[in-house]
This record gives structure tokens, sequence and C-alpha cells, in this order.
């Protein structure tokens, strides 16, 4: 395989005819659904001038609960790295009873409501509750702070990063890891030089949505967060607070930073995502 | 180095892989492990590399028994079927690989390591490639990549599983006259396993033929070829065919009439008559001779191929004809084998 230098050409031959219905319906369909909603956020934002915008975006409480809401979302989302694989490893090498059950499981946070999830999460973690209470003599406190909202990011990404990196996992070969252990490679070596490399893809793919999903989130998380100001308020609560007070404009300016930076964040991953398929292969 | 595999068998399951099985592998030999798919072929190569444990019997690696060793710890090379390279590895970092995890003072530094894979490279005739990764080669190319690979950790055996088998044929047979020379070269203890007996008798120092988990013969491509001491052999190894006979003092009979043919050290009693269709001499008159009526007569590279329908339609035997020789359909034909074998059947032997 070579990448030569090829001239971009509109459209690739295929046997598979109605390109151009299948083009304007996609672009059609995008518009309305996604493309149209979000340019409304940008005109609305455009519309408060760059003075006003500025004043808004840059509000303490705002800027508080941005971070909030996008380092929650990242530590979630490395947590959910972590221990998504590990799940995904258990389902696909081993064989015990319940397996079945533990694999259908893993898909509970796509379908629950995420306010059930939330009351249920601040109910366990709670000073009073099962595993807070257990807590609390350590003096770790979990419900009504930041690390509630970390936990609440956790359950809800969690299916992201198992549901992508399995079925990538299940198609490793066994050879691939006998022939590092005849070429003297340990089983810890093994995972991390030769596994580990080639589920990279998949595992970023994961990670990606699992961001991305926990960016988003509001239901869950505002049962568990407390909801303080300036210490556990997530950014799409406080864009509910300010369309609460009718202040659309605070609204809207909240709303257009969580875009951008989603935006960038989306594409970078996906740059890099790109770059690893094409170097490691698998899922390709 | 010396490889000796003594009474190991293998159970998965309890169904039996290997019974039994003894086998002295001689330091610089190339062998092949020749067999029908469920031999325990595949089984037996994978107990000398230790990615299987006998379940009971050992392995000795010269004097030392490597029984006891993981696999990490025997230094074997293994070659697989499907290449099994690091996809997110280039070639010089696939090869380089086995040298990379060594701990301590036995880890060459990095340079070396690169050195040490440009050889091998070079050895396995593929310089230049060492950028590339496994998915911009052929399978060819990726097979020679897997044994440069393999021979980078200087291993005491060299062990092949199919090697050439997902291969088109004519890359095959490239790369079994390169495989010979490389062996030929380096003089590592080899041994491939393999179902294409063209494949082994060709390649291999000596053969070692195996049927249901057992060791049926163990020889060279002409001991194998001309020497075959079981039915199974006789069957497996080039063509042959076969009819049922019986001895009486030592001499063969099919149904009611001799064949003319003498034996000494079989039993009286029923027995089968194997011979190669091109070891034979046709006769005008049949005072002891086979005797068959043509069923189909097809032409084959050089030869003449015809089935010959002996004692009514029963029984079907192959032999070869010169072209010249015309073969009509239904027409009868007479000839004797001059290089034959009669094995006594089981059940006669057991009585």
């Amino acid at each position: 395989m070579t990448y030569a230098p090829t001239r971009w050409r509109f459209r690739q031959p295929s046997v598979i005819p109605g390109f151009g219905p299948a083009l304007g319906f996609t672009i059609a369909y995008l518009s309305l659904i996604v493309l149209i909603p979000l340019s409304g956020i940008a005109l609305r934002a455009a519309a408060l001038g760059w003075s006003g915008f500025w004043a808004l975006a840059t509000d303490e409480r705002t800027l508080k609960a941005l971070e909030i809401s996008f380092g929650a979302s990242l530590i979630a989302a490395i947590v959910n790295v972590v221990f998504g694989t590990l799940v995904a490893w258990v389902l696909v090498r081993y064989r015990f009873p319940g397996r079945r059950l533990i694999d259908a499981a893993v898909d509970l946070p796509f379908a629950l409501p995420t306010a059930v999830a939330g009351i249920a999460l601040a109910a366990i973690y709670a000073p009073n509750g099962w595993v807070g209470s257990l807590l609390a003599p350590l003096g770790i406190k979990v419900a009504f702070t930041p690390l509630g909202i970390i936990v609440a990011l956790i359950f809800v990404g969690l299916p992201f990063v198992v549901r992508t990196v399995q079925p990538v996992m299940e198609e490793i070969d066994r050879d691939v890891e006998e022939a590092a252990a005849t070429l003297g490679a340990t089983r810890l070596q093994t995972v991390r030089r030769v596994i580990l490399p080639g589920l990279m893809p998949a595992i970023l793919t994961g990670f990606a949505l699992s961001f991305a999903r926990a960016v988003g989130e509001y239901g869950s998380v505002i049962f568990i967060a407390g909801n303080i100001p300036y210490v556990s308020e997530i950014a799409p609560l406080l864009i509910v607070i300010r369309l609460e007070e009718f202040n659309y404009a605070g609204a809207t300016a909240i709303a257009a930073i969580m875009l951008v930076i989603s935006f960038f964040m989306l594409f970078a991953i996906n740059l890099v995502q790109t770059w690893s398929r094409r170097r490691y292969g698998y899922g390709a | 180095m010396d490889v000796s595999i003594r009474n190991v068998r293998k159970e998965f399951d309890r169904f039996p892989a290997l019974h039994n099985v003894s086998l002295d592998i001689h330091s610089g030999e190339l062998i092949a492990l020749l067999g029908p798919s469920g031999s325990g072929k595949t089984t037996l190569l994978r107990l000398i590399a230790g990615l299987e444990t006998p379940t009971d019997g050992s392995i000795y690696f010269g004097p030392e028994d490597a029984s006891l060793k993981s696999v990490q710890e025997r230094n074997v090379g293994f070659v697989f079927q499907h290449y099994a390279l690091f996809r997110h590895m280039t070639v010089a970092e696939n090869i380089g690989f086995g040298l990379k995890v060594r701990k301590g003072n036995d880890r060459p530094p990095n340079e070396q390591i690169r050195k040490r894979a440009l050889e091998l490279l070079d050895l396995v005739q593929l310089s230049g490639l060492e950028n590339r990764y496994p998915n911009q080669l052929s399978g060819g190319q990726r097979q020679r990549v897997a044994l440069a690979r393999a021979m980078a950790i200087e291993p005491r055996v060299l062990l092949l599983d199919e090697p050439f088998g997902a291969l088109d044929a004519q890359v095959r047979r490239e790369l079994r006259r390169w495989l010979r020379e490389i062996h030929d070269t380096t003089g590592h203890t080899t041994v491939f396993v393999t179902h294409d007996q063209e494949e082994a008798l060709e390649l291999a120092d000596r053969v070692v033929v195996m049927s249901q988990g057992r060791i049926e013969q163990v020889g060279t491509a002409d001991d194998a070829y001309d020497r075959p001491n079981s039915p199974f052999v006789y069957g497996f190894i080039g063509d042959s065919s076969t009819l049922p006979v019986r001895v009486e003092n030592g001499e063969i009979w099919l149904a009611d009439r001799t064949v003319g043919l003498q034996v000494n050290d079989v039993p009286d009693g029923n027995a089968s008559l194997y011979f190669r269709p091109h070891d034979i001499t046709l006769l005008d008159g049949c005072g002891g001779c086979i005797a068959g009526t043509v069923a189909t007569s097809r032409r084959v590279a050089g030869t003449r191929r015809v089935e010959l329908e002996v004692g009514g339609s029963q029984h079907r035997v192959e032999i070869e004809l010169p072209i010249e020789h015309v073969a009509a359909e239904r027409s009868r034909i007479a000839f004797r084998p001059t290089r034959w074998k009669v094995f006594p059947d089981a059940q006669d032997s057991t009585a």
C-alpha cells in the first residue's frame, strides 16, 4: 500500500447509484437536526456584540461552572477509559457464570432516565447512604461535592467505552499474544506493548464518546452535585438557571462557549484517532 | 540443540490429542511433522514451544527438561500460519521485539537491536522495507518478517506451524526453497508442521508422519515413500491403490485366483495389498495377475490414469498407463504390481 498523492475528487466512482440524492438528503437532514439549531446559538451570541459577549463569558460564576463541567468530564472519561477497558477485558476474555448478566448490565446507563440514576447515586453516596456512610469516617464526602459530579459522569459514560473497546478486543488474535510470549515477553509486557497499542483507536473513540456525553450531561448530575455556585455547579445547570431568570443573553453566551470548546476538543480527538488508526490498524 | 520428546501424552478435556509420543530430533535437523488435520501435529509443535503443557511425559532440550520451563524461558522461535505480526509496529520493530523485551544486561542497546533487525531483514531478502507496517506487505513478505522475528532471539529451536499454509501455490514453492537455504545457512534445529506432503518430502531431512495422535513413521522422504511401514502411510503419502487379498502359504490370492506374488513375512489370512499406480507391468495372458475392466480413463500430464473395476464393481484400483495405450471403456486389462506391500488385516493379527 502506498499513499501516492491522488487528485482530490468530489465524487468517488461506486457501483451503488444515488450519490446525488444521498448527499442532498444527508445535508438537508443534518441541517434540520443539528446545524440550524446550533447556528441559532451562534447568531444569538453574535447579537450580543463582542464586548457584551466577553463580559458575560468572563463572569466568574460562568468560568467556574465551565471549569467544573469540562474538568469533571475529563476526569470521568479518563476513569472510564481505564475501568471500561478492564470491564471489556473481563467480558471478552473470561467465561464465568453470570457473564451474560453483567454484559447486559453495562448497557443500563444508556437506558435509565438520568434523573433516576442521579437520585439513586445521591441516595447511596449521601453521608447516611450505603457507600457514603462507609466513606464518611474517612473524611471523604461524595454526594453534594464535585466528587459526586464525577461519580455521576462516570456512571453515564461507562457503556460508551466498554461498547467501543469490546468488539475490537474480540478481534485480537490469540496468535499475536502467543507470538509475544515465545519471543520472551512477560504477560505485562504483552499487554502494554502489544495489546493496548492495538486497542488505542477504539479506546480513543470510547474516550471521546464518554467525554462528550459527560459534558452534555444534566439530569443525573443535578441530583448528586449539590449545585453550590462556584463549587459544584455545572455549566448546563447554569444555562437553565439563566433561562429561568429570563437572562437569555447569559444562557446563550455559556452555550456558545461550550459549543466551541466541545467542537475543538472532539475535533482534536478525531485527528488523533485518524492518526492512530492509520498506524495501528485495528478497527480501521 | 537436540530435542527429545519422551512419552508425551496430551488430552484436551479428556479428549486425547496425543498418545504416548516419543521422538528424537537431532541438532541442526530440519524435520517435518506431516499428517491430516486432527492428527496432533500442531499440538506436538505447541507442546515443544511450551504453548501447551503435556498431560504426561516430558520434553528435553539437550540435557535439560524443558517441560519445567515457561514459554518465555524456553527461547524458541515460533512462526504462525497467519504471521501474527504486531501490526502497530514497523517491520524493524517487529523483528527487534524479542530483544527489546529482555531485562537488564541481556537487553542490547537500541542501536544494536536495530542493527540486528536490519541484518536479519537482509537475510530474509527484504532490505529496505524496515519502516513499513505489516499491512503494507504481501503475505509472503509478512511470513519472511515473522521468520526474521523468530530468529532474532537466537532461538534454540525454530518451530513453524504451517508456515506457508496461507500463501498461494507459486509463493509457497518459492518460500520452500528459500527456507531450505536459510536453514542451511543458519543451522537452526527446525521443526515445521504441514499437511502438504510435497512440502514435507521436498523440504525436510526427516519426515514424521502422524495420524490420530500417534506417530506412524519417522524417516527420510525415501523411507516414507518407498518403504511405508503402515497402511496409513502407504495411503497418505503419494498415490496408492489397495485391494483386499488373502494370504495362503506365502501366496497372494485375489478372490479365487492367484495374483502371482509371493510374501514370506505375512501370516496366512485376510490382508490388504498396496501398490502405486505407476509401479505395475501390463500382462498379456493372465496366469497370475490382477484383471479388471476399465471404468474411467483420464489423461493426466504425461500419462494415462485408468480406473479399473476388479471383481465386479466392488473394488476400484488406479493404474498408470503409457499414453499410447487406448484403454477403451469396458475393455479388460491384466497387470501385476512390480513394487507393492501386503499388510495383514488388523483383526487377523489379533486372532
